[in-house]
């Protein structure tokens, strides 16, 4: 008896394949899940998440975290391709904001939305003109 | 005629552009495959991410997590995803217009607007238009990696989940085709649930720690990858823009080219026929 697993991450596609077993770092412990299991929902620690075929050979691979599905017949692990950690996150969230901060700083003034569409009315304008000239060569 | 050196030096500098657009425009192709093969090599992820929230939803439909529920309006975030660099041809100014006529929708019914800006071209844009940017990433090169837009990602995240945004929408590019490109607005929070509603048999997972955290954790990467997905898909459509507008340009310079070259020649035989008259007219004086 087998089951499907499917490992992706956000970059790309990593394994997928039917297995006898897969083991994986469960955030509350490793876990071994075989055909059949109840389904689970669980965070993964960054770790080694390994796989064995019903030959008994076993592929491994290096998962910095993420998240792993299971239903009876099928085991979803979506990995993370960056180390993930609260303090980490709100370290990269206050980054873009500061960066927003300095552009928001030398900006001309509010939102002239009135404004705004005019000139994006010109630019259109312009591309149609370009359009119609190029039309005539032709 | 006096113009045939200026023409010919004219021409002369014509042909450097041409081979510049011309180096450009190869440079985008080959560029634009690798996108395109990134761009498939994310789709998984998606995919994989959407049937996990699917099975979840099914299984305690009694548990809303705040990401799903819709509430009234009063403040909106965009995230608008450009290019860093320019010469791509309407890319850009077509993404803007689409955004600014949504824009003027949400301000004609009172709602505020926030803007996330992802590339440079955003960021130069709302700087200019004097748009609320609360967070911003340029810079991001041909192969973003998704760590790159976590904080900018988070920070929309944590204003719908503290109530300050009550929807979230995502402008960016869809790859059509390499020819086609159109800028598309796709909501993004609330996260919208399973259509159908009926019960199924009853069952749950077992979770580990518990539902909520794991909720959290797979909606705030849900988001982050449709995100990640829009900056890679924006990428490959930035590409296949440049290297139709540089096609183009190669095409006009050769055109441009063409009609100097008529001109120069029409130039030199005037030059050559008033030379031979002048001497005719010589020989007969004497």
């Amino acid at each position: 008896m087998l089951i499907q697993v499917d490992i992706v991450s956000s970059e790309a596609e990593i394994w997928s394949g039917s297995v006898a077993m897969v083991f994986a770092p469960g955030e509350m412990g490793e876990l071994g899940i075989a055909p059949r299991h109840a389904p689970l929902i669980t965070r993964l620690k960054p770790g080694e998440v390994r796989i064995l075929d019903e030959l008994d050979n076993e592929t491994s691979f290096f998962i910095s975290g993420g998240i792993l599905e299971v239903q009876p017949h099928l085991v979803t692990i979506l990995a993370d391709t960056a180390i993930r950690a609260e303090h980490l996150d709100e370290v990269a969230a206050l980054e873009a904001k500061q960066r927003a901060e300095e552009t928001m700083a030398n900006r001309a003034s509010a939102m002239d939305y009135a404004r705004a569409k005019a000139e994006l009315a010109e630019l259109a304008a312009m591309v149609e003109t370009i359009k119609k000239i190029r039309k005539r060569k032709a | 005629m006096s113009g045939a050196k200026e023409i010919r030096s004219k021409i002369k500098s014509i042909k450097n552009t041409q081979k510049i657009t011309k180096a450009m425009e190869m440079v985008a192709a080959s560029k634009m495959r690798k996108a395109q093969d990134r761009m498939t090599a994310t789709r998984p992820y998606a995919e994989k991410m959407r049937n996990v929230i699917c099975h979840l939803s099914h299984a305690h439909a009694e548990i809303k997590h705040p990401f799903m529920i819709e509430r009234e309006i009063k403040r909106v975030g965009y995230i608008v995803v450009t290019s860093d660099r320019g010469l791509c041809g309407g890319l850009n100014v077509n993404l803007f217009k689409k955004t600014l006529a949504d824009m003027i929708a949400h301000d004609e019914q009172g709602i505020e607007i926030d803007v996330v800006a992802i590339g440079r071209k955003a960021v130069e844009y709302f700087k200019r238009r004097g748009a609320n940017v609360v967070a911003q990433a340029s810079h991001l090169g041909d192969t973003p990696h998704i760590d790159e837009l976590i904080g900018t990602v988070k920070v929309m995240l944590d204003a719908f989940a503290e109530g300050d945004i009550d929807a979230l929408y995502m402008v960016s590019n869809d790859f059509v085709n390499t020819m086609t490109q159109t800028a598309t607005i796709a909501k993004i929070l609330p996260v919208a649930g399973p259509a159908d509603d009926q019960l199924k048999h009853h069952w749950d997972y077992i979770y580990e720690p518990d539902s909520k955290e794991i909720l959290d954790s797979l909606l705030m990467r849900f988001v982050e990858s449709q995100v990640y997905q829009g900056v890679v898909e924006n990428i490959a459509c930035e590409m296949s823009a440049r290297m139709i507008a540089m096609k183009s340009a190669t095409d006009n310079a050769g055109d441009i080219i063409s009609d100097l070259e008529t001109m120069y020649n029409k130039a030199r035989q005037a030059a050559i026929t008033q030379e031979i008259s002048e001497i005719v007219a010589g020989a007969a004086a004497v």
